[in-house]
């Protein structure tokens, strides 16, 4: 980037500039844009701009943390938010720092490319005047004549894969110019176009991607549509209808433990039918292992218990419910609500009174704590559950239009003193609790449910693709070495030829003495006479 | 076994304290010109140091492998009697260093049985086969350039000081993987890690030390400058910051695209800013700034080299405060 920049620098000569002050302020901000200084500004500033997204929880990875973090900094978080510090990757500020990188990438790699193609096409450049001063040095001489020598000096190269021209000069004599290392360059564009094309394939699949989650007890079923989605987000060029029109059907989930609670596996079948009037098939879901259809994947993401309750009121109507309560602890302490809101309605439409519907909250141990103080599971498994729940009475507040978590009681209505705690009481699965007002709850058992992701992202392919390219790429770059080696060939005196080669390592390069002398060698001839010492390879070297 | 593994990981960072001392005995008595004459190529050094003035032929083999790499130090400034036993006492520590590497080699392998599984599920075992990566690279760099046996010192204080940590604060038992590692990909991206991790320390400890040795040559004479005076000569230390980074660089960025697949088929996305993710993002940004930077005739030397040095800062941070402070998907540490 900075050589070619320099370059134009210098010839561009501002001073001389008649363009009006817009054009000419556009170009000095190209230059600097494109210039290899702003760019590694710029890499600092996006290494930089990343770290915040790992010190406040982000929206896209986890919307709970960031309502917590509401409830916990209630100052400071609509500032953050007022910043997008809970949404650092789509905020406007990250986004204009890779896209300035990325303009800056694109400004610098055209002429770059440019260039390359044609140094790909043009011969190796001319040799300079005085070979000895170059770091690598030698001294030859043939028999032959010189043409026949720059013939075995030019093969003694291209042997070596060496890009050779050989040239005859005014003075008589013949020079060979030689080049090899070109793949650097090519791996180093490579590597700077694949990651155009990861952008460019991160960018298609959030403009054609989708992805949702939702959480399916075992037994149920759900099909690929967003109202059936606990939560969803589609891509920019994406609408409800492009969803493909698969169902799956959640058969049964297990997983199993170590001694130490730790998990060690989790399995679940389920059985899918890719679109309506489509043959039902089977597959078994594990956590490395999804369900990979034609324009989804089905991902297992999390697991729980949802106790299922038999409620009785007090007239003789029976509710069963199945609720899912989300775990607590890597134990599996799991908490829940179950809302009754059409319990304890007077048969044949009497007056009603003071609302009496009934709600539980409740706190799920598979394997009950022995310690009643300490209501936390000591085992994810169920080996020796137990549900407690309380109680409540009176108004669930689900009349008022405002959304409500199917995990929580309204707490407001419990403030107001409009849902009255009515007793705690502990239950194994079997067991039933009459209460005060003569209904009854019995804990039935308990079903597994699991939660999935569906995703859909168009753009995978050309990321890993491009991701292969950037590998190939950056492993050429940063191995290859550019050189170049010259040898000019004059008659001597006493009949032959006397050469003298030279050679010049353009990147790091320190095994190029060696590969020098190699070169030498091949090519042949002995040590000239007049040289009182055989003056050998590499004596002249300077710097590397 | 695991008890074996456990004792084995002892004997291992009580070696690599032993040959620490060895390495130090060297550093502190060894005569300056030894120390710090030698280059990364002394044979070349020599030749052309000699060529004018020597009347012998210059070709005469003076290879870097022929022997002792002290001895072109001192063919050039002679000495007397301590050199050699200061030199013995470095060979003693690149010894131990062997021993302690085959100990800790035995960690891993005795760990790996007692688990039946590749002893990388958790942080306690990524720690323990970085710090391997690292000495056996330590090894292989010091078989092919014996001048750089000075920089044992610091290595192996590193390599103590990572080994002993791990030891006392990350232990955790040996137990079966947790259902997400239970993949193939486990060895691919784990291994791609460690490697990386272990290589990119390798490359951060030239880099520190040319960055003491040009503040030494600058004038500065506070701590830790003073150590620039016995340590090799800048240049070839910053020629080899290059070279270990240029290594290791594409096997960072192996790890983090392995790391990528693995997450489409575990988590369901390739990317998803987890903190891991995110730190390994930041540092995979700062080593290509350094990259880029040294690429860059118009920046200096020692700036690249600061920006080589923050890199790995930003690769202690994603290993030992992401796992502990951030909450994120790639909590497998294990540590209580």
């Amino acid at each position: 980037m900075t050589t070619t920049q320099r370059v134009e620098r210098a010839s561009g000569a501002p001073d001389t500039d008649k363009s009006a002050f817009g054009v000419r302020s556009a170009r000095a901000f190209w230059r600097w844009l494109t210039s290899m200084r702003t760019a590694l500004v710029l890499l600092l500033v996006l290494a930089v701009a990343a770290v915040p997204g790992s010190v406040w929880p982000q929206r896209n990875v986890s919307a709970e943390r960031v309502t917590r973090y509401y409830t916990d900094h209630p100052s400071l978080a609509p500032l953050l938010d007022r910043f997008w510090f809970f949404d650092v990757y789509a905020s406007p500020w990250f986004s204009a720092v890779y896209l300035l990188l990325f303009v800056s990438l694109v400004g610098c790699l055209v002429p770059r490319l440019r260039q390359h193609a044609q140094n790909l096409v043009k011969p190796p450049p001319q040799a300079p005047v005085r070979l000895d001063r170059l770091p690598h040095s030698a001294r030859r001489w043939m028999p032959d004549d010189a043409a026949t020598a720059a013939q075995t000096v030019r093969s003694a190269l291209r042997g070596r894969r060496w890009r050779t021209t050989v040239r005859a000069q005014q003075d008589g004599a013949v020079t060979v110019a030689a080049e090899k290392g070109y793949l650097k360059e090519s791996g180093n564009l490579l590597f700077h176009f694949a990651l155009l094309a990861v952008l460019f394939g991160v960018a298609w699949g959030s403009w054609y991607g989708w992805h949702a989650n939702r959480l399916v007890v075992a037994g149920d079923e759900f099909c690929d549509t967003t109202q059936q989605y606990d939560e969803y987000g589609l891509g920019a060029r994406t609408v409800a209808e492009d969803l493909p029109p698969f169902c799956v059907t959640v058969q049964d989930f297990t997983a199993t433990y170590l001694d130490t609670g730790e998990p060690s596996q989790y399995t679940a079948h389920i059985s899918y039918v890719e679109h309506p009037g489509a043959a039902a098939r089977g597959w078994t879901l594990r956590v490395n292992d999804p369900l990979r259809l034609s324009d989804a994947n089905v991902y297992l993401l999390g697991h729980g218990y949802a106790p299922v309750l038999r409620y009785t009121d007090r007239y003789g109507k029976v509710f069963t419910t199945v609720v899912p309560f989300l775990p607590t602890d890597g134990m599996l302490t799991s908490e829940g609500v179950a809302k009754f809101p059409y319990a304890n309605v007077a048969p044949g439409g009497g007056q009603a009174q003071a609302p009496a519907q009934v709600g539980f909250s409740g706190v799920y141990q598979p394997t009950v704590n022995p310690d009643p103080a300490q209501p936390k599971s000591i085992f994810p498994d169920e080996r020796d559950p137990a549900l407690t729940l309380r109680a409540w009475e009176g108004d669930l507040g689900l009349g008022n239009g405002a959304p409500q978590s199917v995990y929580e009681l309204d707490s407001r209505q419990i403030a107001l003193g409009l849902l009255n705690d009515v007793g705690t009481h502990t239950l194994r699965p079997g067991q039933s609790w009459a209460l005060p007002d003569g209904s009854t709850v019995e804990f039935l058992g308990t079903k597994p449910w699991i939660t999935v992701a569906v995703r859909y992202d168009p753009g995978e392919k050309l990321v890993l693709a491009g991701a292969a390219c950037l590998l190939i790429g950056l492993m050429i770059s940063l191995s290859g070495k550019r050189r170049r080696i010259w040898a000019r060939i004059s008659p001597a005196d006493g009949g032959g030829s006397l050469i003298t080669i030279g050679g010049l390592a353009r990147t790091d390069h320190p095994g190029f003495g060696d590969e020098f002398a190699g070169v030498v060698r091949l090519a042949g001839g002995d040590p000239p006479a007049q040289d009182q010492e055989p003056a050998p390879v590499g004596t002249s070297e300077r710097g590397r | 076994m695991a008890q074996l593994s456990d004792t084995l990981l002892i004997a291992a960072v009580v070696t690599y304290v032993a040959a620490m001392l060895g390495y130090l005995v060297e550093f502190a008595f060894g005569t300056r010109g030894a120390v710090a004459r030698v280059v990364a190529r002394p044979a070349r050094q020599l030749a052309a140091v000699g060529a004018p003035t020597a009347g012998t032929s210059p070709t005469a083999p003076v290879s870097p492998a022929a022997g002792s790499p002290v001895q072109p130090g001192r063919a050039v400034a002679p000495r007397e009697g301590s050199p050699g036993r200061a030199g013995i006492a470095g060979l003693i520590g690149v010894g131990l260093t062997v021993v302690a590497l085959g100990l800790h080699s035995g960690v891993l392998v005795t760990r790996g049985l007692a688990a039946h599984r590749v002893p990388w599920g958790n942080m306690y075992e990524f720690v323990v086969t970085l710090t391997a990566v690292f000495a056996a690279g330590w090894l292989v760099l010091l078989a092919t350039r014996p001048a750089l046996r000075p920089l044992g010192l610091f290595v192996t204080f590193a390599q103590a000081l990572l080994l002993g940590f791990a030891g006392l604060v990350l232990t955790t038992p040996a137990a079966p993987l947790q259902p997400a590692l239970q993949s193939y990909w486990l060895k691919i991206h784990v291994t791609a890690a460690a490697t990386a991790s272990g290589l990119l320390l390798l490359a951060f400890v030239p880099a520190a030390l040319f960055l003491i040795r040009a503040g030494y040559d600058a004038g500065k004479r506070r701590f830790p400058y003073p150590l620039g005076r016995r340590l090799p000569a800048g240049e070839a230390l910053e020629r080899l910051t290059f070279r270990l980074h240029a290594f290791a660089f594409p096997i960072w960025t192996l790890a983090i695209i392995c790391g990528a697949i693995w997450a489409e088929s575990a988590w369901g996305r390739y990317w998803g800013w987890d903190p891991k993710e995110t730190w390994s993002f930041v540092s995979w940004v700062a080593y290509a700034a350094y990259l880029h930077a040294r690429a860059t005739p118009s920046v200096k030397r020692t700036t690249a080299t600061w920006f080589a040095a923050a890199a790995w800062g930003t690769m202690l941070i994603n290993l030992y405060v992401i796992n502990f402070v951030a909450v994120g998907l790639h909590s497998y540490a294990g540590v209580q």
